[in-house]
């Protein structure tokens, strides 16, 4: 027989009982949609963490010191190093040559110095940080009210909203496009002919560093900045290393470096005598799939590096296992629709005995029998894969509704946690497909042995 | 109940030449029905040979079975087994869908075989909208529109009324000699057999007891033309359990 015969005979006899096959066909529905939400629910949910953990900074990152700065972070491998002392340092060389390595977008130091804002004829102290403009994808910013820095040294600050209260304790908000100064520490050198006077037991071995004067020392200058408020942030967005930056007070990380600030490792470098160097600067990787390979680079160069890297790891084995029991608890109900496709096929053999012996007299093989009710078993998957799809769909959307109208309730910012990707459209329906062929098998192989002769006694 | 063998055809030889209209008489119980599902490729005989046209049928595999049933053999029951879903164009055309005809042709032998039943005007009908001999032409039908070479029909009259029954015979006998078919029936109305049959066979207890000629008083001429229809020839037993 051949396949529209097949098909059209098949669907032909589906309509010949309506209720039953609908309600099997309702039931696989049923428990494609189980199979479908319980499915989407882990994606959604595996890409909604995989969003949130990527918008905290810390899985596209690699944090770097100097094993110098850094000892005791790795006791094993410190005993095997022996000259320490002679690791390379973490200066501005270092740092471009971080910057060229393959994958990566940014390399900033950490910068944090004590400040005051002057506003109103008022003085408020803080912290400020340096922040580079790929914080802009920091989940802190999500509640961003204004704007983002316009250049990565533009003449800008943002505060935090706590901060801003101090400034502006009725309106916080009207700060924003407001000027404020900024006064802060500069770091110079020291002039060169007061080389010996500040002399504190470095030799002069360094005396050929390019940066002179601070091998020997610096002096702090007070100087203002005036600087135009462009936005007030809620939370403060997570800083180097993984502690909070604690800061108050944002500046544009290029502007921070413009304007020399003075910070704390300026003392330490000057007391050793090495020029500038970084306390530890961040490196930012294109995707989070090449932290690794970029971490390795970054050793090679005899640096300390840090990443959350193995977080990720344990995280996708988790969401491995939650969609293994989801697809299990999903499958359940398919389970039983299977079951019911059994019972009405089973059925519809006792039912249609005569039938199936007039086939066989009138030309049709065992083998065409077979098919036939294969056809009909593979129509019921595909329709109630078709209407599950739609079934699941609708109780995603739910699902999303509900934690919507949860999450708002909660003051949160609604987010999707089911979603319904592309491949698993299709995937539902082969299986659904599939599965029901299988439960065919039995109900198909029984019509196919059914003796004509036997049938077809006149009673 | 015990279990014992009982030989519904004994030791039977039987042969049927082409173009002949065979008629198979006997109690119910004789083994006339089983005789003829033997020869329809329905039913295997334990021990012998069904052939035709030197095919023996015992040895055919049940997929050969079912080509020489789709192709060769059409089949007339008693209780017309038409498909009560399908309208009747549709049940003539269900042989045709698994000797896989093309679409086009299906349509165009459907009208022929409704033309040749004269039930031309039915064709949208279901079964049960119709008459018992109306519904017996339709099987009638159904059976010759794969071409076959040899008609079986087991009690095609059983469930007519006498008049009815003779019509159904009469459109039997006419087609088979147009279509220069090989028919052989089942059926235990001796007077009907005797009018529309060329020879008689009586069956008693799985046994072959008489084979009689009948003189059809020049009503109608064996026609062998140009081809050859299959005819059964048959020797063996079959035996069933009850």
């Amino acid at each position: 027989m051949k396949g529209y015969d097949l098909l059209e005979l098949a669907v032909r006899n589906l309509r010949q009982s309506k209720l039953r096959n609908g309600l099997t066909t309702v039931g696989i529905s049923v428990g494609v949609a189980s199979l479908v939400a319980m499915l989407s629910l882990g994606v959604g949910l595996q890409q909604l963490a995989t969003k949130r953990l990527a918008g905290s900074g810390m899985f596209d990152t690699v944090f770097v010191a100097s094993k110098v700065d850094a000892r005791g972070w790795n006791r094993d491998e410190d005993r095997k190093e022996q000259d320490l002392d002679k690791a390379p340092a973490l200066d501005e060389a270092a740092r471009d040559k971080m910057a060229h390595l393959q994958y990566v977008t940014e390399v900033e130091p950490e910068i944090r110095v004590m400040a005051e804002i002057l506003y109103g004829g008022q003085t408020h102290f803080g912290f400020v940080t340096g922040l580079p403009m790929s914080a802009r994808e920091n989940e802190a910013f999500d509640s961003l009210q204004g704007k983002f820095f316009s250049r990565s040294d533009a003449d800008e600050v943002i505060l935090l909203n706590d901060f801003a209260k101090e400034l502006e304790p009725k309106d916080p908000k009207s700060l924003i496009g407001k000027e404020v100064t900024l006064r802060y520490g500069e770091h110079q050198p020291l002039a060169a002919d007061s080389e010996n006077s500040g002399r504190l037991g470095v030799t002069g071995e360094h005396a050929d560093n390019s940066n002179a004067g601070d091998d020997y020392g610096f002096s702090v200058v007070r100087k203002m900045q005036p600087l135009k408020v462009v936005g007030i942030i809620d939370e403060e967005p997570y800083g180097g290393m993984r502690t909070v930056s604690r800061g108050r007070i944002f500046l544009p990380v290029d502007l921070t470096e413009r304007l020399n600030m003075a910070q704390f490792s300026d003392m330490r470098s000057s007391l050793r005598g090495n020029g500038k160097t970084f306390m530890t600067l961040t490196v930012r990787v294109k995707d989070p799939a090449k932290v690794a390979q970029v971490q390795d680079a970054i050793k090679q160069m005899g640096f300390r590096t840090f990443s959350v890297l193995d977080a990720t790891k344990s995280l996708r084995r988790f969401f491995t296992v939650l969609d293994l029991f989801l697809g299990i608890f999903g499958s359940l109900a398919l389970a039983v629709a299977t079951l019911a496709i059994i019972n009405t096929l089973v059925m519809a053999v006792l039912e249609r005995r005569r039938e199936i012996g007039v086939m066989k007299a009138i030309g049709a093989s065992d083998a065409d029998v077979k098919r036939l009710f294969f056809a009909e078993a593979g129509a019921m998957g595909f329709f109630g894969g078709v209407l599950g799809i739609a079934l699941g769909f609708a109780i995603g959307k739910a699902i999303n509704l509900g934690t919507g109208i949860y999450l708002h309730n909660h003051q949160l910012p609604a987010e999707p946690v089911w979603i319904l990707p592309p491949w698993l459209i299709g995937a539902a329906i082969v299986f659904s497909i599939v599965v029901s062929l299988l439960a065919g098998l039995y109900p198909a192989s029984r019509a196919a042995r059914l003796d004509p002769v036997q049938t077809l006694k006149y009673e | 109940m015990g279990s014992s063998v009982i030989r519904a055809v004994d030791g039977i030889s039987v042969s049927v030449e082409p173009g002949e209209f065979v008629a198979l008489l006997g109690q119910s119980g004789s083994g006339k029905s089983t005789l003829l599902n033997l020869m329809a490729g329905l039913d295997r005989p334990t021990s012998g040979a069904v052939l035709v046209e030197g095919r023996d049928l015992a040895k055919l595999s049940s997929e050969e079975l079912a080509r020489y049933r789709r192709n060769d053999v059409g089949m007339v029951f008693q209780a017309f087994h038409l498909i009560p879903s399908m309208t009747i164009a549709e049940n003539i055309e269900l042989p045709m869908r698994f000797a896989e005809v093309d679409r086009a042709e299906r349509e165009q032998r459907v009208r022929e075989a409704l033309e040749r039943v004269g039930l031309g005007h039915r064709r949208e009908h279901r079964p049960s909208e119709l008459s018992g001999g109306e519904q017996q032409r339709v099987s009638i039908a159904r059976a010759l529109v794969n071409r076959p070479s040899l008609l079986l029909a087991d009690e095609p009259t059983g469930n007519l009324d006498s008049r009815t029954g003779e019509d159904i015979l009469g459109l039997i006998r006419d087609l088979s000699v147009a279509m220069q078919m090989t028919v052989v029936m089942v059926t235990h109305e001796r007077a009907l057999a005797e009018r529309f049959a060329q020879r008689l066979i009586f069956l008693a207890d799985g046994k072959v007891t008489s084979s009689t000629t009948v003189n059809l008083s020049g009503q109608r001429a064996p026609s062998l033309g140009g081809s050859t229809p299959a005819a059964p020839n048959m020797s063996g037993s079959e035996e069933a359990r009850a």
